[in-house]
């Protein structure tokens, strides 16, 4: 944190507890569909909001008011890739082996799509590992081209094209699978 | 069923696959109360830096000076209430007719 006056540090505090409050979900929900558990997601999500913290100050001046969740994202999406670099060396976890749909989803999942919902996450977990940060974000989190773009560091148009070939690319798995 | 259609249902499907997780209701709070340790420490640290730089004669220049103004003001402040008791007991011996 930078040294600021003692009112400053308090309205930069309560912006950045506005700014957690709005993304816990957010942050939580992208960390969960990355790293496949709820052990690893939750110490991802603190981790990402410490980091943050540490650069909240710096983020708001250079933002000029736009919203900070694409740098959010990135932040986790960075964190994320550090711990799939530790984790070479460990077991993996894929979201199924971690019973995910019956965990994530309530009523919705427990009705006949239940298996068709099954076999796009795991269609989703063998995408490459940019079109899969793309849809994570475009349907879990509902961001936008632009937003992704930012946490991706891309242009807008390179997104577009990225989450276009991702769905196609899905789909392509999950009708090989249900043939 | 277009192409269009499809792609429409399929984007339906991907997005009740890939729905919110919500976090466990304890994590707001402890994250807060990381985030006011981290900030509780932070403070003591500089608190602690600042006394442990107040014991280094190095850094002693500043506040000697700061010092020795403010005893430069006490004295000069003397001064001029002694120079003023002076005056005033001048005027006073002056109406008595001395």
């Amino acid at each position: 944190m930078e040294d600021l006056a003692p009112e400053a540090k308090a309205e930069l505090d309560r912006d950045f507890s506005d700014l957690y409050r709005a993304h816990l979900r957010d942050v939580y929900s992208y960390s969960y569909y990355r790293v496949g558990n709820h052990h690893d997601a939750e110490d991802l999500t603190e981790q990402t909001f410490l980091q943050a913290y540490r650069h909240f100050a710096r983020a708001q001046r250079e933002s000029n008011g736009r919203p900070l969740r694409p740098w959010l994202i990135r932040i986790a999406h960075n964190l994320a890739a550090n711990y799939y670099r530790d984790r070479a060396r460990k077991p993996q976890t894929n979201l199924e082996d971690a019973g995910t749909i019956g965990e994530l989803h309530t009523t919705e999942s427990l009705v006949e799509g239940r298996e068709e919902l099954r076999n796009v996450l795991a269609g989703v977990q063998q995408l490459p590992n940019d079109r899969r940060e793309a849809l994570i974000m475009r349907f879990a989190l509902d961001m936008d081209n632009r937003e992704i773009a930012r946490a991706l560091g891309r242009s807008d148009g390179a997104t577009k094209v990225l989450i276009h070939r991702a769905i196609r690319q899905l789909e392509g798995i999950v009708e090989e699978k249900a043939a | 069923m277009s192409s269009r259609e499809t792609t429409a249902d399929f984007e339906d499907l991907l997005r009740r696959a890939l729905a919110p997780v919500e976090p466990p209701e304890d994590l707001a709070q402890r994250l807060e109360d990381h985030l006011v340790q981290l900030t509780e420490a932070a403070a003591e640290e500089l608190e602690s830096w600042e006394l442990a730089a107040m014991r280094d004669p190095r850094n002693w220049a500043r506040p000697a000076a700061a010092a020795a103004v403010s005893v430069g003001a006490g004295a000069a402040e003397r001064a001029l209430r002694e120079v003023a008791d002076e005056a005033g007991k001048l005027l006073r011996d002056s109406r008595r007719g001395w």
